[in-house]
């Protein structure tokens, strides 16, 4: 058959499986977007590149599926970086496909020409330039199958214009894709096994440590028989929130920066830790030397590299995290360790008095009141997606999400922006979820244009604004360890239910706690997408918190009884 | 302390970039590299020098095989090997000098490749500290300029750095 360059692309994605591609089209791209047009593909337009990358990222994260997102040469090449380094940073799977420009002008500094497999050399897992059309189903169809096994990760692939519109005759491949320098398939050793049975079943003191890896390689089902096999209780990195049942008796809760007390606490005193597809990242850590020192440590992870990185490791088991859970659980028999989890929940000694929930909600509206609110009122149900800052940590720290995969936040790369186009994402990859997007008023203002994406497309999102006008976390910190010095942390923002209404969505406000329910049963009857302009309490601080490079026991916690914004020197 | 090591890429568009750009995304600072094609076709072998430790050798090990389009790397520091640099120095040499430069060249074992009636041009080959000893003689009669090509190394023995068509990667065995 006779195909161009755009046309092999298409049925190229439509074998692999893409049922929708988030874009924008330019110079560079037009006879893809041409093309597009004599195929059932769905096509978001987006309002800018950054937003197709979200929303791609988004719905890979929501699906398990790879997300495909399409922009032009130089400025839509550009604007696509900082949703690959996302997720680069977190490993989903994803492919981004640039225009480029004619092969025969590269390197000459064409109109909207910039060096993209250059740029995204370093955040890509790996990209392609491709300037002949006989190049094009190759280069594609390495691409999804470099994103989709071993640590997913993004790939962009650059198709120079002449590449998309000159002619071949084509016939589809089908034997299967063989790359000789891509390995990502390994598997332990029958005697690492045994080492790592051994270890779990002397251990007294045993701690999991979940993260990304449960959810990117399906493992849920299977760590949930393991725990309970084992009942060794599970600690939730923040990309792990969702991997294990927040509301399961053995699960502790969030690690790390602003994880619980008597999390932090129980991994410092764990004889063993179990890392299930987590990296030890130096928000999870805190100082690397005093680090569950007690501990020995099994890494199960699908990435050499990350073996030994940051933590030195008495076993590593490398390969598929699922598959690892699955070979361990054949030879496990059940296990005790009642006496260790009863201690764990007696390290959660006056957490209760200091949790925020316990603080009356009638003078303040407080986020991570709302937050919790919303939670009960959709029954824990929602897909949850966050933006960056103090409501995503509120939001990991009261929205007990149960199910896989309806926890979405940018971790590895903290990306404020990523949560309205990464809603959308998650919305059109999981059409019947009902999707919330948890934002603050800074991050929300970075892709604030995506809404415009929502309601051309139909999608129903739900926004929330936690608006406190400030750029709270940055605040918190200058309260904290810049003797309240507020540089450039205070933000005016708009009206964001006019800035709803001028989409033709619905804007609502709430300015106290007994107006929470009643808006959010608005937004969950409205047809299109709403936002929620909720104007929490300003200087409230996300607690307990582990400054960057203190021992993760070493906790600032909500200082006791009542006032909230406490500074970290009256409470040490 | 300096590590030798070799790796195997495919022979592609852009591969030294990526190899290159690697050791600078992960702070390690390359101090020679040199690269070529080898016996078989498709098939390119670089040759590194890195000042680092052990673990974070392997670490970069690790990190190499991530990229694609590495098939194969060995660390050879501590292998029986043959490593060759090969330096060109051309050096001040007129009628009175000529035949002094001569004796050291024949010392060396090096070969003039060139002479004019003001200079020579000089080749050695060898390991680098006996190229360093060589610059060290010259440098009092006056060099020109000077041109290294960088270590090449492979392993004493009858093994092949990378079996044709196998798969290379090492199995990865972590117990400490």
């Amino acid at each position: 058959m006779k195909r161009t360059g755009a046309q092999i692309m298409w049925e190229t994605l439509i074998r692999e499986g893409v049922e929708v591609v988030f874009g924008y089209p330019g110079g560079a791209n037009l006879p893809i977007y041409d093309a597009m047009l004599d195929y059932s593909i769905r096509h978001v337009l987006v309002r800018h590149e950054q937003g197709a990358a979200h929303m791609a990222d988004g719905y890979a994260r929501a699906s398990g599926k790879v997300g495909v997102a399409l922009a032009t040469s130089g400025p839509g090449a550009t604007n696509l970086v900082t949703g690959i380094a996302t997720a680069m940073m977190d490993s989903t799977p994803t492919v981004f496909i640039t225009g480029q420009v004619n092969s025969r002008l590269i390197g000459y500094d064409a109109f909207q020409e910039i060096d993209v497999t250059g740029i995204t050399l370093p955040i890509t897992k790996h990209n392609y330039l491709v300037t002949r059309v006989d190049e094009v189903e190759h280069a594609i169809r390495e691409a999804f199958y470099i994103a989709r096994t071993g640590r997913p990760g993004p790939v962009l692939v650059d198709i120079a214009k002449d590449a998309q519109q000159n002619t071949l005759d084509w016939e589809p491949e089908t034997a299967p894709i063989k790359m000789r320098g891509y390995r990502p398939d390994y598997s332990p050793s029958d005697k690492d096994f045994q080492q790592a049975l051994e270890m779990i079943r002397s251990a007294r003191r045993p701690v999991i440590l979940a993260g990304h890896g449960v959810l990117m390689s399906g493992a849920v089902e299977s760590l949930r028989k393991f725990v309970e096999r084992a009942n060794i209780p599970v600690a939730m990195t923040l990309l792990g929130l969702s991997g294990f049942p927040a509301t399961h008796p053995l699960n502790l809760g969030m690690m790390g920066m602003h994880g619980e007390a008597w999390v932090n606490n129980s991994i410092q005193e764990a004889d063993l830790i179990l890392a299930f597809g987590m990296r030890f990242d130096d928000r999870v850590t805190g100082n690397l030397k005093t680090f569950a020192t007690g501990a020995k440590k099994i890494h199960c992870d699908i990435d050499p590299a990350e073996i030994n990185k940051n933590v030195r490791v008495d076993l590593a088991l490398l390969g598929n995290l699922r598959q690892t859970i699955d070979r361990l659980l054949e030879n496990l028999e059940t296990l005790d360790h009642s006496d260790w989890v009863n201690h764990i929940y007696a390290l959660k000694g006056d957490s209760a008095v200091r949790d925020i929930q316990s603080l009356p909600g009638t003078d303040h509206l407080y986020a991570a009141h709302v937050v919790n609110d919303l939670w009960r009122y959709t029954h824990g149900n929602a897909l949850v997606v966050t933006d960056v800052g103090q409501h995503q940590m509120w939001t990991a720290q009261y929205f007990h999400q149960d199910h896989p995969r309806r926890f979405l936040t940018s971790g590895g790369l903290g990306t404020m922006g990523f949560g309205l186009p990464a809603g959308i994402g998650a919305k059109i990859a999981c059409p019947d979820a009902d999707v919330w997007v948890v934002a603050g008023d800074g991050g929300f203002q970075m892709t604030q244009a995506e809404l415009a994406t929502a309601a051309q497309e139909n999608v129903k999102v739900n926004v929330a604004i936690m608006n406190n006008g400030y750029l709270g976390m940055v605040r918190q910190w200058q309260e904290f360890f810049y003797e309240r010095r507020y540089a450039a942390t205070p933000m005016r923002s708009p009206d964001f239910v006019k800035i709803a209404e001028a989409h033709g969505l619905t804007g609502l406000r709430v300015t106290r706690r007994d107006q929470v329910e009643d808006a959010l049963r608005q937004a969950h009857a409205a047809e299109g997408s709403v936002v929620i302009d909720f104007r929490v309490e300003q200087e409230d601080s996300v607690y307990p918190m582990v400054p960057t490079g203190a021992d993760l026991g070493n906790m600032i916690r909500r200082p006791l009884p009542t006032p909230l914004v406490e500074t970290a020197a009256s409470e040490d | 302390m300096q590590h030798t090591l070799v790796i195997l890429v495919e022979d592609k568009p852009g591969v030294l970039n990526r190899v290159a750009s690697l050791f600078r995304r992960r702070a390690f600072n390359i101090e020679s590299l040199t690269v070529g094609h080898t016996d078989q076709p498709g098939l390119s072998r670089m040759t590194i020098m890195v000042d680092s430790d052990e673990a974070n050798i392997q670490r970069l090990t690790a990190y190499l095989y991530k990229l694609v389009n590495v098939i194969q790397m060995h660390d050879l520091t501590a292998t029986p090997k043959v490593s060759r640099d090969l330096a060109m120095i051309k050096v001040a040499a007129d009628a009175q000098n000529r035949t002094q430069i001569m004796q050291i060249v024949d010392v060396f074992r090096a070969r003039i490749v060139d002479v004019t009636n003001t200079s020579m041009i000089i080749e050695i080959t060898g390991d680098e500290e006996k190229i360093e000893g060589f610059v060290e003689v010259l440098r009092p009669l006056g060099i020109i300029e000077m041109v290294r090509t960088g270590v090449v190394a492979m392993a004493r023995g009858g093994n092949a750095l990378y079996p044709p068509n196998g798969n290379g990667h090492h199995e990865y065995s972590m117990v400490n």
